[in-house]
């Protein structure tokens, strides 16, 4: 759904630009009261073009002539995963099964969420000349943020399933399905935070070094490297205090989707938080229902700063 | 040449260089002012609230119209918004206007594409602001003052159509009005709309990315200013021949000169088919070919209809370039008119006038005190005249002891760059004047077919030896003015098409 299409230019028209008129007269110009207010629309409203352009852009700048880094930053936290595997499950031996898939189906997206927010945070001052020189839907620089993001995770996903799938491991199923709400809780959630923080941080500019210590912090509120069943075992019925925390549920839901502990399940701790749908769900509506709270901020704060922006940078 | 904007001119022709011009200024044509009725054509769903970022279409809120002015498209850039402006009952269209307005129903007024009212700018001095959230939440509320206001109360309602230059002197608040326009800043208070897509250009550069190449860039700007890809791509070429950037268009911007910058900037800002163009003093650093290009290029948007606002500090620009000019001193619109007057005015205000003869008037024998227009000697004061009408030029002369018995008056009347229109002396032999007070009336039985606001210079000498006593040049200002646009003289001819 591109805004554009309300917006067509068909060439031929007199309003089309001609780079060589035929004769100057008045009127070439057409000036339909209504198309002129489309034009003005499609000049300050998020449209998807615009962001899908964003975001090509992005990729072309972060990776600009080299195919070598964009197969990096895929291969990455497959790296990873296998010195997470080696230094979890062979030096600390944490006892859970199949470390590396357990600590990426979680890590993924967390890094989505935090590389989004972050780089979101930075992503209207980054941009100041044109923030300063082009009316444009300011919008549309966290969400490019966030878009970004989007992408590299998705990519990354697919790299994840593909090493499940070589490894041999238990991957296609009902499970999976569980990715839908979860990633719907997850962009929710990362879009409106990334909203929140790209205004404040025009103004505050402090806000990005908070914003990296919570995020550092946050880190560790999210059952990735421990198993989520220690905290079960800590906080008993406080367990849903933690799980307000939107990320944790995304967390512990991606987890449940793609990670297959296997049959050698270790006794005491269990790695996963339930072996059936509902709880999942439950929560995922919680954190769902807090993410569109926070969203909502986000837009109203964001709505309200922009205005400001070109004089605050 | 067919000009399709002159009424306005008629429109300020009473006073043309009064302070605060008393007409409503600017349309069109005659055009009714546009309430606020004809500002918004755009649909707006009151339920379209949907925070989901999937769709992305901003929500629209019933409250709108209670935002700060400027700002009433919630996700609108701020201030310019011609899809809603704020304020008035008709803000938001109860009835959820229909995208398709019949010809016979209320249609907005098409001839106003920038309107600004009650426009003001105030900059809040950076030390009464919380720059961290640390300084907002531990130092809250500092003292007030300091704060400086960039524009005061500037209305401007400009028509489809117009070339408007927008002169004044440094920190007079150009750049300021012409992006609260773009709606790159937020007025302070006041309502500003434009209608269509806007390309700006401002304060030396375009919104460019350093660390892309021209290509990418020329994508991204023509992108964020609503153009498709498929739209981009066909104008690609057109672009880069405008900017003569072919063998540059690679390299990454923040290589390029400031005069490739600008190129390639106004060549973006010219080909994504603008209805406004905001220019800032940008042609300066082109080369004059480049320059003369743009010209070109203004002219054809001129003649194209499409509607054009330019800062510049070049007023014979203004003069050969505009239909109309806005002077701005200190915040404040001083005129809004003739390009001729309005230059005239500022080349006073600015003090790039010639100033006075040989003995400065003030310390002369023979001081030329004031000048003053009317119909008849002694009549009441006037400053504009029609072609054919009576015109007395009475000048005030303080004759002071040592003053020469016999004095000589050469009285020029003088137009645009100081060029002598004509000139009117005194009978031969002079006049007897003795110490005091005397009023010498020229009085022009019938003005000649002549356009344009005069001035008056005044050449005080010794009617026995010649000996030149002193020079004045008023500031007053006489305007004559006819039903033609533009020109100096009026000049009877006939229009027919041949073969
Ligand atoms: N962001 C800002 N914060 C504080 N003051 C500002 C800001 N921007 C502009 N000003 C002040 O507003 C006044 C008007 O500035 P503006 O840039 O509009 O002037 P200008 O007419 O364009 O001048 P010039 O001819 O030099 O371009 C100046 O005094 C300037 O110092
Ligand atoms: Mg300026």
């Amino acid at each position: 759904m591109s805004h554009l299409a309300d917006a067509p230019l068909p060439a031929g028209t007199p309003t089309a630009p001609s780079p060589h008129p035929a004769g100057p007269g008045p009127g070439q110009h057409a000036m339909d009261p209504s198309r002129l207010a489309r034009r003005s629309r499609a000049q300050t409203r998020v449209r998807w073009e615009l962001l899908r352009n964003l975001i090509r852009k992005d990729l072309k700048v972060k990776y600009k002539g080299s195919t070598l880094g964009f197969a990096w930053s895929l291969a990455n936290p497959m790296l990873l995963l296998v010195v997470y595997t080696f230094v979890f499950q062979i030096v600390l031996k944490s006892g859970i099964p199949r470390f590396g898939i357990y600590l990426m189906s979680g890590l993924l997206i967390w890094n989505a969420f935090s590389g989004s927010v972050s780089s979101a945070c930075g992503s209207v001052v980054a941009n100041a000349n044109l923030v300063k020189k082009v009316r444009f839907p300011l919008a549309v620089l966290p969400l490019s943020a966030v878009g970004f993001a989007a992408v590299h995770f998705l990519l990354q996903l697919l790299v994840l399933f593909v090493v499940i799938l070589i490894l041999g491991y238990n991957l296609i199923g009902a499970d999976l399905l569980l990715l839908v709400p979860a990633g719907a809780v997850a962009i929710t959630f990362t879009v409106a935070l990334s909203l929140l923080v790209s205004a404040l941080n025009v103004r505050y500019r402090d806000t990005s070094h908070l914003l990296d210590v919570a995020l550092l912090a946050w880190f560790w509120l999210n059952p990735m490297v421990y198993a989520f069943g220690l905290i079960q075992n800590r906080l008993h019925e406080w367990t849903w205090v933690y799980l307000l925390n939107p990320m944790a549920v995304v967390v512990i839901t991606f987890q449940r989707a793609i990670y297959d502990p296997g049959g050698g399940s270790t006794g005491s701790t269990p790695v996963q938080a339930d072996p059936g749908y509902t709880f999942y769900l439950e929560h995922l509506a919680v954190a769902g229902a807090i993410s569109v709270v926070l969203l909502w901020v986000g837009f109203h704060v964001f709505r309200t700063m922009q205005a400001d922006f070109a004089e605050d940078l | 040449m067919a000009r399709h904007s002159s009424a306005y001119q008629r429109g300020a022709a009473s006073p043309p260089w009064g302070r605060r011009p008393a007409a409503p200024r600017g349309p069109v044509d005659g055009a009714a002012p546009a309430g606020p009725a004809a500002l918004d054509p755009a649909p707006r769903d009151p339920t379209a609230l949907d925070p989901t970022p999937l769709d992305l279409a901003p929500p629209s809120y019933p409250e709108v119209a209670a935002t700060p002015p400027g700002r009433s498209d919630p996700w609108g850039v701020p201030g310019a918004n011609g899809a809603a402006p704020a304020g008035g009952p008709a803000a938001v269209d109860p009835l959820g206007a229909p995208e398709q307005v019949g010809p016979g129903e209320a249609v907005p007024d098409s001839a106003v594409v920038i309107q600004g009212t009650g426009v003001s700018k105030r900059f809040v001095s950076y030390h009464n602001r919380a720059t961290s959230l640390k300084e907002r939440f531990v130092r809250r509320g500092g003292p007030a003052g300091d704060d400086f206001w960039a524009l005061r109360d500037v209305d401007v309602t400009i028509g489809r159509g117009q070339t408007v230059g927008l002169a004044g002197a440094n920190g007079s608040g150009k750049s300021t009005l012409l992006k609260v326009l773009a709606g790159i800043l937020r007025p302070t208070s006041g309502q500003v709309s434009v209608q269509g897509r806007i390309a700006s250009l401002l304060e030396l550069g375009a919104g460019f990315n350093g660390e892309l190449s021209g290509r990418d860039n020329v994508y991204l700007n023509a992108s964020l200013l609503g153009l498709s890809k498929r739209e981009i791509d066909r104008l690609f070429d057109s672009i880069v021949d405008f900017s003569e950037l072919r063998h540059k268009i690679d390299d990454d911007v923040k290589h390029y000169s400031s005069g490739q910058y600008v190129r390639l900037g106004f060549a973006v800002a010219v080909h994504v088919d603008p209805d406004v163009l905001l220019v800032d003093e940008v042609l300066a650093v082109g080369d004059e070919a480049f320059q003369r290009k743009c010209l070109a290029k203004i002219a054809e948007f001129r003649a194209q209809g499409r509607t054009i606002l330019f800062v510049t500090h070049s007023l014979d620009l203004i003069e050969s370039m505009c239909d109309r000019i806005l002077v701005l001193e200190s915040g404040s619109l001083i005129y809004d008119g003739n390009p001729a007057v309005g230059t005239k005015l500022l080349r006073q205000k600015l003090g790039s006038l010639p100033a006075e003869g040989p003995v400065s008037w003030e310390y002369a024998t023979v001081r030329p005190q004031s000048v003053a227009f009317s119909l008849d000697p002694g009549g009441l004061p006037m400053v504009q005249y029609d072609p054919g009408e009576r015109l007395t030029v009475s000048v005030e002369l303080d004759v002071t002891e040592g003053a020469p018995e016999q004095i000589y008056l050469h009285t020029y009347i003088v137009g645009q760059s100081e060029v002598p229109i004509w000139m009117m002396e005194t009978p031969p032999g002079g006049l007897a004047v003795g110490p005091g007070r005397h009023i010498v009336d020229f009085s022009i039985p019938h003005l000649p077919e002549l356009l344009g606001a005069f001035a008056v210079k005044v050449h005080v000498s010794d009617a026995t030896t010649g000996a030149p006593v002193t020079t004045r040049r008023f500031e007053e200002l006489f305007g004559v003015s006819g039903p033609q646009a533009d020109g100096l003289l009026k000049v009877d001819y006939e229009a027919r098409l041949r073969g």
